[in-house]
């Protein structure tokens, strides 16, 4: 049953892919069988991972006398990232049948429905690889179907540029994920995952630590961690909005994925300082995050900035939780990992959903600059609703799903009281602070968002031109906009699903310490409750319901009237405070991480009493960029310009290096090396 | 749960009538400090029912957020108010949340008035809002410290626990962590209620004021709303200080009629004496530069950082 269920999820994308490729000549047609397919194998995707969090685990392996077998296993851990996956694909689909209709007539509908499909088949079969070298395939695949959509408008030089940082930052990665999996097939003798816990439990210590620390590198680049980061403001952005929602919703979570495989599966996380490194890593990764998202004023680079934000603060709880597994506190490091896995599919949630709503933006005014929005709350009234719900989602608001993720991270860390020793025990508890002021700047940041782009007037002619986007696109929204809030209100129901998947991890099942209201009153002496689904009826209902009723009742004469402009008439938004105003205070706060350099020049008309105009530049130094990756780049050009002396462009000559290789090759073999 | 019914309705009803209460006692003290009469205390209880009666003018660029800000925010901090003990640590509700959430409601409070701040179209808006998002994201890292330090001492974030703990301990609550815990929380209260030296909460020139200018576009019954919202707010952080630091006198959970009133009596004491302590500060500083202000918060932190380091080394875990 299982197996064909899983057949039919690969069936449908594949029918989804290769139905888009015969259609593309008729863009209408292509569309709906692309993306209807694509929501049916999502569908699918979503019943076969229930199936498996409430049942047994998923295992094939293909018959084959070859030592390379393809196989499959898919256990609560894979399960859960497929249910990940679909739900987002889900809405993804749906929204991405209204939003191609920009492309009409410009772009290959079918090119694009075919990556698409395959993108999202690509990431299924990387959280369920059983093997080594499947999972290499695959891991490849996505990579480079995921380059080609970022290349998918290529006649910007931007992507193409995006495209190109993308491409190196994912090799390199892939270069250190295949170092650590080979240490590890190595020691084993099978390219098979299930053999790696025994492996790496006979790897030596050093070993085991190379493991991973390349693991981190190579999954922490695909993951977005910084200073690793660097790619993904770039690539994610020039992406169609469709699948920057999936590549910043999903594919970096396909990262998450594996570094909680490979910590807790194959290494059993035993090691203290592995978990400190995570978390210290993890926190930067936050705050660097949100502060460049408050300074970005493309809606598009301040959402992925806040991706890195987010995978930040997933792997805070990740890091908590692999320091109280090597201290040897299950129970707790349960309730961190549980807290990491919650933001995991919160994040992928909201992140797709604001996505989308940028892709509406982008859809009504043709710029991603925020500057140029405004007023659009009431040209797009249910995109600006549903990016609110992304909005006060993602700033860890009550009683939204945020929250719930951040609230158990907090009490996660409040656990560290446990811990023996204290130097760790304030690591932790510091990165509590950290976070706090993340979720904190990530509301400014969201205040700027939500507000210059939705309220007031509307500050260019596209956005006085806009319009609502199409039905599709808000149902996609719509749909995840509802997952947000049950996230949000049904905590206790999502956490025994949590802990289902944690417990064959870190070996305990904290199920019976959680209470319906999602208390944890039993989790040693640290009694604590909170009740989303209260302070939602409170704060939405029973409290604003006579408030409301007093203001109908008394109604009294509400006269409009032009907003106080110093006696001057605000008419049109060139008095709104914009985005760069609104981030002043903190490119002030933070100069010295920013050293922000602005430019002001007056020019004059007629004589010096009468200004012309002022023009105005502000940038911010992006300091990983210039201090960390220009001198590495510069040491690769300039080993490349040495290595040319022996690329001379003759075949001949090539053809005498691989006879000089072979006679090598033949020397060292034959002298029984 | 009828009582418990009752026992919510009366705690509404406390918390209402003390609030406005309070301001007026705050601006009377400034008042005498600065050798004026100043209005009678009752003055914010004239000002909410005048404004209540009165119509609204209603910016012409607005939309439903500015209507809808203002009740949320209300909501959220009404919401708080039902999670924090006033006087007695019964708390039907507290179920619903612990001090984290109380931190995190009057976050979305501020999230919704700053977003109506930006929704008329004013530059003084933006303003107001760009700051109160600047000063409440340097809050927040020391605020969340003195969280730690606080629960970590009482082992746990729910505040009827706290308060029933730390009441149970008597003089012996006074640790050396839980002074800088308090001092740090003091600071970070007179940022949360926009006073001197952080805002000024009587100042009407645009360019100085923060939480001011964010709602320098309502008028009539949304502006009562908004007053008095802040109003409330301002008496549960005042509730919170007395009520984790010094909740001595606080009816417990089976207390009589009479503990009751006397904890309220006891409790309204707390409240008006923290109340004066704010305004002798508030008359003894002048207002602090926008960007000054993070050094005024990292103090806040630094105590904070104490209070936990000195807890981590004195109990050891």
């Amino acid at each position: 049953m299982l197996s064909y269920l899983f057949l039919g999820v690969i069936a449908a994308y594949l029918i989804g892919s290769v139905s888009a490729l015969i259609l593309n000549k008729k863009d209408r047609s292509c569309t709906y069988a692309s993306f209807l397919s694509a929501s049916i194998a999502s569908i699918l995707g979503i019943v076969f991972s229930f199936s498996v969090l409430s049942g047994k685990n998923f295992e094939f392996t293909a018959a084959s006398d070859l030592p390379l077998t393809y196989g499959l296993f898919v256990d609560k851990l894979s399960a859960f990232f497929i249910l990940v996956i679909s739900i987002t694909a889900f809405a993804v689909s749906i929204y991405s049948i209204g939003y191609v209709r920009e492309y009409y007539g410009k772009k290959n509908i079918g090119y694009l429905g075919f990556l698409y499909n395959i993108f999202i088949l690509s990431m299924i079969l990387v959280v369920s690889a059983n093997n080594v070298v499947m999972f290499l395939i695959v891991w490849e695949l996505m990579s480079i179907i995921s380059y080609l959509l970022v290349l998918f408008e290529h006649e910007n030089k931007e992507a193409r540029k995006a495209g190109f940082i993308y491409i190196v930052m994912t090799h390199i990665g892939t270069g250190f994920i295949i170092l650590s999996l080979m240490i590890l097939a190595g020691s084993s003798g099978s390219f098979n995952f299930n053999t790696f816990n025994a492996a790496a439990a006979a790897l030596s210590p050093g070993l085991k630590d190379a493991v991973f620390i390349f693991a981190l590198i190579g999954f922490g680049t695909k993951a977005g961690i910084v200073p690793l980061h660097i790619w993904l403001p770039y690539a994610h952005p020039a992406a169609p909005s469709n699948v920057s929602a999936l590549m910043s919703g999903v594919m970096i979570k396909t990262a998450i994925f594996m570094l909680i495989r490979v910590f807790y599966d194959f290494l059993g996380a035993d090691v203290a300082w592995w978990g400190m490194l995570v978390l210290i890593l993890a926190s930067v990764s936050a705050l660097l995050g949100v502060l460049y998202a408050l300074m970005e004023h493309d809606m598009k680079r301040l959402l992925a900035y806040h991706s890195v934000e987010n995978i930040g603060i997933i792997l805070i709880g990740v890091g908590v939780s692999m320091i109280f597994m090597a201290s040897g506190h299950p129970t707790l490091a349960a309730f961190g990992l549980i807290a990491g896995l919650y933001h995991t599919i919160n994040h992928a949630v909201f992140k797709s959903l604001l996505f989308m709503g940028a892709g509406s933006l982008v859809y009504a005014t043709h710029t991603k600059n925020i500057e140029d929005y405004g007023g659009l709350i009431k040209k797009m009234p249910w995109t600006a609703l549903f990016f609110l719900i992304g909005s006060i989602s993602i700033c860890a608001l009550p009683p939204f799903n945020g929250f719930v993720s951040e609230w158990l991270i907090f009490q996660a860390q409040l656990s560290s009281i446990y811990l023996s020793d204290n130097i760790t025990k304030m690591l932790i508890l510091f990165s509590g602070a950290g976070l706090a002021l993340t979720s904190a700047l990530a509301a400014a940041c969201f205040v700027k968002a939500f507000g210059v782009s939705f309220l007031a007037l509307p500050r260019s002619e596209h956005a006085r031109h806009s319009k609502e986007a199409p039905v599709p696109m808000l149902i996609g929204m719509g749909i995840l906009s509802l997952m947000c809030i049950v996230l949000g209100v049904l905590p206790f129901y999502f956490i025994r699903i949590f802990d289902s998947i944690s417990s064959p991890l870190v070996g305990v099942s904290v199920s019976s310490m959680i209470n319906s209201d999602l208390s944890m009153a039993t989790i040693s002496a640290f009694p604590a409750t909170i009740s989303t689904a209260a302070i939602a009826v409170l704060v939405f209902v029973v409290i604003p319901l006579p408030v409301i009723m007093y203001l109908l009742l008394k109604r009294t004469p509400e006269p409009k009237y032009e907003t106080w402009g110093c006696g001057q008439p605000i008419s049109t938004g060139r008095n709104e405070y914009t985005a760069t105003a609104f981030s002043k205070p903190f490119r002030m706060w933070f100069a010295g991480l920013f050293r922000p350099r602005r430019e002001i020049q007056t020019t004059y008309s007629d004589s010096s009493f009468f200004k012309g105009g002022v023009r105005f530049e502000s940038q911010i130094e992006p300091i990983f960029e210039k201090y960390l990756y220009d001198p590495i780049i510069w040491v690769v050009v300039n080993v490349s310009r040495f290595m040319r002396i022996i690329q001379t462009g003759y075949l001949q000559t090539y053809l005498l290096y691989i006879l000089i290789t072979l006679v090598i090759s033949l020397i060292y073999v034959g002298s029984g090396g | 749960m009828i009582s418990a019914l009752v026992s919510v309705i009366f705690q509404i009803i406390i918390i209402l009538a003390l609030s406005p209460l309070l301001s007026g006692i705050i601006k009377k003290t400034k008042a005498f400090f600065q050798i004026r009469k100043g209005p009678s205390i009752f003055q914010p209880y004239y000002d909410v029912a005048k404004l209540l009666r009165k119509d609204s003018v209603i910016s012409q660029n607005v939309s439903w957020i500015f209507h809808a800000a203002p009740i949320i925010s209300f909501a959220a901090v009404m919401t708080a108010g039902l999670l924090i003990p006033i006087f007695i640590t019964r708390l039907p509700l507290g179920f619903a949340g612990d001090l984290i959430a109380v931190v995190y409601l009057f976050a979305l409070a501020r999230f919704f008035t700053a977003l109506a701040s930006l929704d008329a179209g004013s530059s003084f808006g933006g303003m107001g809002g760009s700051r109160e998002m600047f000063v409440a994201a340097m809050v927040e890292p020391a605020l969340m410290l003195s969280i730690f330090a606080v629960a970590l001492n009482v082992g746990s974030t729910n505040l009827s626990y706290i308060s029933q703990t730390v009441s149970g301990l008597g003089i012996d609550a006074l640790s050396p962590y839980q002074i800088l815990a308090f001092v740090a929380l003091f600071i970070i209260a007179i940022a949360e209620t926009g006073r001197i030296p952080v805002d000024n909460p009587s100042t009407h020139l645009e360019l100085t004021m923060i939480h001011e200018a964010m709602i320098l576009e309502y008028s009539g019954k949304q502006l009562a709303i908004v007053e008095l919202g802040a109003m409330v707010k301002q008496l549960l952080v005042f509730s919170l200080l007395a009520n984790i630091f010094f909740p001595w006198g606080i009816a417990s959970r089976e207390a009589g009629i009479v503990t009751i009133v006397l904890a309220l009596v006891v409790y309204i004491i707390k409240i008006f004496m923290i109340g004066i302590a704010m305004a002798v500060v508030e008359t003894s500083t002048a207002k602090w530069r926008l960007f000054r202000l993070p050094d005024l918060l990292s103090i806040s932190l630094m105590f904070s950082f104490l209070a936990l380091v000195s807890f981590i080394i004195v109990k050891g875990g």
